[in-house]
């Protein structure tokens, strides 16, 4: 479980969050959704450690990330595990060498033993025969699943991603959804995805945090937020054609 | 005040580049890596630069000499001393802030923009010392390229000298010995390693700390040629004022 409390965050003169209070459960993927500028990223960056925030606590259980030592500090990153964007996969390296880096890092495995994990969690990303190939001779869709082995591999606790879905077609995002979704369950992870994507929302979304210029203005689930009156989240969930016929359809219909 | 923020931070990538170690059998595998890309890497443009701009500087000086006291052995004195002194330390350094320099400045800015160097922090690695430290080690090798570099060009000016009918090959030797100071040898050495250390780290600071997208990472590969000529000139003068003066 992550719980942030009263988050800001501001750079020079603009305030990008603006004390933001929620929960994010174990077990669950929970979807952090709004516009392009909303503060999304910035977010998931605070909770992650890669930005300070100016004022807010960020719990990891019950521990305050804040006051953690440097000790625990690289106890609790050795837990995490994220999928950026673009995959930030390291390009000098194989996907073997890729997903074995975080066993080469923190595991006294022998590399008989890390090559079995490593096989193991590109079988579970359905990657075959892909080990000795570089980032740049596989898909982007490849790469995202290579992401996630890599995430993984070290069974973290916590799963973190940055729209796992931008750049890919509508199949390939389903796909990757779906995979997120299944192993946020069978490793009983806390799963935080940033996303503007409606389709993400609908497949995975069991909790959903909705900003609007940093502010949390709702949150509810993927059953919800189609009910819900926020007038900042219907137009934000219908700006799509595709969704405002769907509910066209069904006003229609009743 | 850019600038004064500038040199903190170059200061402040130095003490983490010292701390929080990265495990040391990856390390050693980093360090080899490193040693392959810009020590290796760079023998070939080295060796053939220094080789013939040692001819020049042979037939250069013999043109230059037409008075007939002047002793036959000063094309041989004039090509060793240009070459230990400056030519293979000072000026195969710049050459190699082109050449390291920005392959150093644009992989690690490649990192940052593609978010590389985000990964390896979220996984509690201190990415600076993962990325910067076995660059300084590897150029701990850089006096091996400077030592081949004023072998190849005293070479090239022996065989420019006496092929070209400038010198006899005995009066090029005699002027190679001739008032030979082994400290010259030092403080070549002794510069060399401090452009190494300007090599390894001017160009890391400028990729490590770039910010937007593919285009930024051209400029700081610029930025970091001209920062790195600039700091080695810079410490060339100080270094020669200190030990030779």
């Amino acid at each position: 479980m992550i719980r942030v409390e009263d988050i800001k965050k501001n750079f020079g003169k603009d305030e990008i969050l603006k004390g933001i209070s929620t929960t994010f459960d174990r077990g669950k993927t929970n979807l952090i959704i709004g516009q392009s500028g909303s503060g999304k990223t910035v977010l998931l960056k605070c909770i992650i450690g890669l930005f300070e925030p100016d004022e807010g606590l960020i719990y990891f259980e019950d521990k305050i990330l804040q006051d953690m030592n440097e000790e625990e500090h690289r106890d609790l990153r050795e837990d995490m595990g994220m999928l950026f964007q673009g995959g930030a996969l390291f390009d000098s390296m194989t996907i073997e060498e890729n997903v074995m880096f975080p066993l080469r890092m923190f595991t006294k495995q022998n590399k008989n033993e890390m090559l079995e994990r490593v096989n193991e969690v590109l079988r579970r990303v359905n990657l075959e025969n892909v080990n000795k190939k570089y980032p740049a001779e596989i898909s982007g869709g490849m790469q995202k699943r290579v992401s996630i082995a890599r995430a993984i591999v070290n069974n973290p606790k916590y799963l973190f991603c940055d729209e796992p879905n931008s750049g890919l077609d509508p199949k390939t995002a389903i796909v990757i959804d779906n995979l997120i979704q299944e192993i946020t369950y069978e490793y009983n992870m806390t799963t935080i995805v940033v996303t503007h994507d409606m389709n993400s929302v609908m497949e995975i979304g069991e909790k959903i945090v909705f900003l609007k210029n940093g502010v949390l203005v709702w949150q509810g689930t993927n059953d919800e937020i189609f009910k819900t009156d926020n007038e900042d989240v219907t137009s934000f969930v219908y700006s799509s054609n595709l969704f405002k016929k769907i509910r066209d359809i069904q006003i229609k219909e009743q | 005040m850019k600038y004064l923020k500038d040199i903190g931070s170059y200061f402040l990538m130095l003490k983490k580049v010292f701390s929080s170690f990265t495990k040391g059998s990856v390390l050693r595998e980093l360090i080899f890596k490193e040693i392959d890309d810009l020590i290796i890497g760079s023998l070939p443009i080295v060796a053939f630069i220094s080789f013939f701009v040692g001819g020049v500087i042979a037939i250069q000086t013999a043109l230059n000499i037409d008075n007939p006291l002047i002793p036959e052995y000063l094309v041989g004195f004039a090509t060793r001393q240009s070459i230990i002194l400056e030519f293979a330390p000072t000026f195969i350094s710049i050459i190699m802030a082109g050449k390291v320099g920005s392959f150093i400045t644009s992989s690690i800015g490649s990192m940052r923009v593609t978010e590389q160097i985000d990964a390896l922090e979220v996984m509690g690695i201190n990415s600076i010392n993962y990325l910067v430290f076995p660059k300084i080690i590897a150029l701990l090798l850089y006096p091996f390229v400077i030592a081949v570099a004023m072998f190849l060009g005293i070479l090239g000016g022996w065989v420019a000298g006496v092929y070209g009918e400038f010198s006899t090959s005995a009066a090029f030797i005699e002027g190679l010995q001739q008032d030979f100071k082994p400290f010259h040898v030092v403080y070549a050495f002794i510069k060399t390693f401090v452009f190494a250390f300007i090599l390894a780290t001017v160009p890391s600071w400028q990729g490590y700390f770039m910010k937007g997208g593919a285009l930024e990472v051209g400029k700081a590969s610029t930025n970091s040629f001209v920062w790195t000529s600039v700091l080695i000139i810079l410490s060339n003068y100080i270094v020669t004022q200190l030990l030779l003066s």
